[in-house]
């Protein structure tokens, strides 16, 4: 009952201060602004102060390939006129989300091609999030509660692991023991031969199988980082001065540990999470390449391997904007979450 | 001298992460160091007759499928995961102490834009930004150690800011300034020695980070190059056999969580140290 009325006023709160939210919003997207635009600079000043024009590449050992040809190709990619105007035609391509084309035999446009690989990498990484909350969230406040007993100790020297062990080559181990040893799960991939002939809920089964090592591989590091976080964030909580007035007016332990102190020891976690994004998906690039997975992270090596520049600058951008997407999202949540934020004061 | 020993001993005892730490790394460094005289075998000797040998007597981890002993590389492969991890941190040592010694000595417009510059760089998923960098370079050891030391400096410059802010409001800072000590000699003077405590715990980590960064991209390839041992490369050549021999797999990334794990303690027990309250948690 207490519950539904905490539920009702929270609603009412909320629906009172949407209109403060809704300038908070529209104040942090538009700090946004300048951050795009450096991410746009660095990115372009990668390109063209490495070495290497794309023009050359391929043809500089060719002896077919004239002075003139060279240079006609330079007239054709635009690079033959002033950095700063090369840049603002680049920019004005990406207003439109053009990100130019592969220099890979298919010549498909870069936003083609990460369009159709985002997916199972999003989905990785959304069911890595989902498993490092449910896992560390758990781990955090156990360990907190009953601080220094066997658990948090053990639970300490797992998260001392977690952040020292290389998540490929824990893959790797388990890929040796769950599929190789034991025939448990399937190793590469995410569809076994017979996938067309498959049923729609076998397809299902089947990408979920193959789904379960690499989304346990990309959430280790994740889950040693969160559950740590947890763990000194309920302690921080349970010895603040308003959990002792909640004990001294003698509310039920269990009341102060999960309703009061929890709630607020859960709110730096979204901080956390947002933060935690970069991390994830860099990580896709490795887990991707183990597990074979057609993904981003597969394309970006992939195309850092075959030097496809138009199409490594695309994946560097659309990974920055995620990671700024994601930060917004994050932010955006801290500030419904805590009203305060959103109040004006720090 | 006595009593010094004997309280540097107790310290070892009394913060035991520091011990641990310390003893994994020293280890570490020793076997690197080491690697000529104590390799059982040459790590580039190939022998036809001794392919894919799993762990014995005389390979105690196994032999690869050129019949090279796996410890004498992994050997090998500690001067790599040592010279990396160095390197790479001095390198972001030397532009987030100076950045961050800037931005927070300076404080107003430098402060503001160097802040925002490093804010735009953490927008970039570190990992995507090696790469798209490393894509434009050969890969090798030298590129690698540049290349991941420009990209890791952001959390130092950040450190070194927020200590020299705390300073800068100090008495003992206040009263250099107002002696006409200049700008210069105040950083490195005063201010510098008062950070360094954070400033070492966060290299001793940041060589745990760069280890692991190295490892992985020697184990996409685009790290150390084979022949070349490094333990990350060894595990590639442990995926590509995974059906057949484990031990290939097992050890190099054995040493890599040792030694990442011998560096992660030695930085939380430095900080211990230095901080003791965050110990009590």
């Amino acid at each position: 009952m207490t519950y539904a009325i905490d539920f009702l006023l929270y609603g009412c709160f909320i629906l009172y201060s949407w209109g403060d939210m809704k300038q908070y919003a529209l104040k942090r997207i538009i700090g946004m602004i300048p951050l795009l635009i450096g991410i746009t600079i660095i990115s372009f000043g990668m390109m063209h102060l490495a070495p290497g024009e794309p023009s050359v590449i391929g043809s500089e050992f060719n002896p077919k390939v004239s002075a003139q040809d060279i240079e006609r190709l330079r007239t054709h990619y635009g690079l033959d006129k002033p950095l700063y105007e090369q840049y603002w035609n680049w920019m004005k391509r990406l207003l439109f989300l053009d990100f130019g084309t592969s220099f890979s035999s298919d010549a498909r446009p870069v936003l083609d091609k990460v369009a159709e690989r985002l997916p199972v990498t999003l989905w990785i990484n959304i069911l890595a999030m989902v498993l490092i909350l449910a896992i560390a969230i758990p781990i955090g406040v156990i360990s907190a509660v009953r601080q220094n007993s066997w658990f948090d100790r053990g639970m300490t020297v797992f998260v001392f692991i977690g952040f020292a062990i290389p998540s490929f080559w824990l893959g790797l181990l388990l890929m040796i023991a769950l599929g190789v040893n034991m025939n448990l799960l399937p190793i590469s991939g995410i569809h076994d031969y017979g996938w067309l002939q498959m049923g729609f809920w076998e397809q299902q089964i089947d990408l979920l199988k193959h789904l379960i090592l690499p989304v346990f591989v990309s959430a280790i590091g994740g889950l040693a980082g969160m559950s740590r976080f947890m763990r000194s964030g309920m302690l921080d909580v349970i010895r603040a001065d308003y959990v002792t007035t909640a004990r001294a007016m003698g509310i039920s332990e269990q009341n102060i540990r999960y309703r009061l102190a929890l709630k607020n020891a859960l709110l730096p976690i979204i901080t956390l999470l947002g933060l935690s994004i970069p991390g994830l998906i860099g990580g896709s690039v490795i887990v991707e390449q183990l597990f074979s997975i057609p993904g981003m992270g597969l394309l970006f090596y992939e195309a850092v391997l075959s030097r496809d520049y138009p199409l490594v600058m695309g994946i560097t951008v659309i990974g920055a904007v995620l990671t700024l997407a994601g930060n917004l999202l994050a932010d955006l949540s801290y500030a419904w979450a805590d009203p305060r934020i959103h109040h004006g004061g720090e | 001298m006595i009593v010094n020993l004997r309280a540097s001993v107790s310290l070892w005892f009394t913060h035991p992460l520091l011990l641990i730490g310390g003893v994994i790394v020293s280890s570490v460094v020793l076997s690197a160091v080491l690697a000529p005289w104590i390799a059982p075998y040459d790590p580039a000797m190939i022998s036809v007759h001794d392919i894919l040998l799993p762990p014995s007597w005389a390979h105690w981890c196994g032999t690869d499928t050129l019949g090279r002993d796996v410890l004498s590389r992994m050997l090998y492969g500690a001067r790599v995961s040592l010279a990396v991890g160095f390197v790479a941190v001095g390198i972001s040592l030397l532009i987030g102490v100076c950045l961050g010694a800037v931005a927070g000595h300076y404080g107003g417009r430098a402060d503001t834009l160097l802040m925002r510059a490093t804010d735009m760089v953490l927008c970039f998923p570190t990992f995507f930004l090696i790469l798209a960098v490393i894509a434009f370079l050969e890969p090798s050891i030298w590129n690698i150690m540049i290349v991941i030391g420009l990209t890791s400096w952001m959390g130092v410059t950040r450190l070194v800011r927020a200590e020299f802010l705390s300073l800068r409001k100090r008495e003992f800072i206040m009263a250099a300034e107002s002696l006409g000590v200049s700008s210069f000699q105040l950083i490195w003077r005063y201010m510098l020695p008062n950070a360094m405590g954070p400033i070492l715990i966060s290299a001793v980590l940041g060589v745990a980070g760069a280890v692991l960064v190295e490892s992985g991209l020697s184990f996409l390839g685009l790290g150390v190059q084979p022949p070349d041992p490094s333990w990350g490369n060894m595990l590639t050549e442990g995926k590509d056999n995974i059906q057949i021999a484990w031990w290939l797999s097992l050890y190099p990334g054995l040493a890599i969580l040792i030694t990442v794990l011998g560096y992660n303690l030695l930085g939380e027990g430095l900080r211990d140290l230095y901080d003791p309250r965050s110990s009590s948690r």
